[in-house]
């Protein structure tokens, strides 16, 4: 347990470090949104529709369970 | 594949095969939904109320789906999720339309009278998307690509390569969507013929 809180405290430290190199540099903001070509907007459209197809097909399964409950 | 190199869009073009299609798949859905109501209304099954009820409901969560990802779209490239274009503008007023239909039917209690309520309205619902979608945001100029003018996919939009993934994107998005859209057909048939005793009749309608 001890470990990994140590090891998610580097990580969150090493994230933070380079986040504030990064700022140093240029003014744009939003930076990881915009960084390479702007992919990640796509990552976050995938996230989005994925999470949300999930969220109503896990809908869809409880109404169906709810159907077969009370027959 | 590749994509062409464009200013502010970047790599963000690529949202073409996703943000597009949840739209295509909305308006399939509700095409069918339509077509449904008005079989309802010649025949007076209720069985195509189920149909096209569902297929309306998936259809508004495609919409809300398009709208979530333009919105995550836009804030990246036009600056702000909601820039009040014209075609997001005609696109809330039909999702809002749309969320109408929902609330209409969950205020009546009576299945016939709710069926045949609903059909009609579901068929003003239809007849008023069309203009606000596709006719409307093309009258005036829109942040949106192949507005004040006639769109035209292979005008300027479409570069060859895109086009190799985004039909089959299309299609994919259409099966998906119609997939659910059965998915909830069919639970909604379960459950009506659990509340009722008696089955809706299976095919053709009585005349």
């Amino acid at each position: 347990m001890r470990k990994v809180s140590f090891a998610s405290l580097l990580l969150i430290l090493i994230t933070a470090i380079n986040v504030q190199a990064q700022t140093a540099n240029e003014p744009e903001m939003a930076r990881v949104m915009r960084s390479n070509g702007k992919i990640y907007v796509v990552v976050l459209v995938l996230a989005t529709i994925f999470a949300g197809i999930i969220a109503y097909l896990i809908r869809i399964d409880r109404k169906i369970s709810k159907l077969e409950k009370n027959k | 594949m590749p994509v062409p190199s464009l200013n502010i869009i970047n790599e963000s073009i690529r949202n073409l095969y996703f943000h597009v299609p949840m739209w295509f798949t909305m308006i399939l859905l509700f095409t069918g939904s339509f077509i449904y109501s008005i079989k309802y209304l010649r025949g007076g099954n209720l069985r195509d109320d189920i149909y096209a009820s569902q297929l309306t409901n998936t259809g508004i969560f495609f919409s809300i789906l398009g709208m979530l990802s333009g919105m995550e779209w836009a804030t990246y490239t036009w600056g702000a999720p909601w820039s009040n274009d014209p075609k997001q503008l005609g696109t809330a007023m039909s999702m809002l339309i749309y969320f109408a239909y929902l609330i209409l039917r969950g205020g009546l209690k009576d299945d016939e009278k709710r069926a045949k309520i609903s059909a009609v309205y579901n068929i003003f619902a239809y007849a008023l998307m069309i203009p606000l979608l596709w006719v409307l945001p093309r009258m005036v100029d829109s942040l949106h690509p192949g507005n004040g003018g006639n769109p035209g996919f292979n005008q300027y939009d479409l570069d060859k390569y895109m086009r190799m993934v985004f039909y089959p994107a299309v299609i994919g998005w259409f099966l998906i969507g119609l997939w659910i859209a059965t998915l909830k057909i069919r639970w909604g048939l379960l459950k009506f013929e659990r509340e009722n005793d008696f089955q809706i009749e299976p095919e053709k309608n009585n005349k």
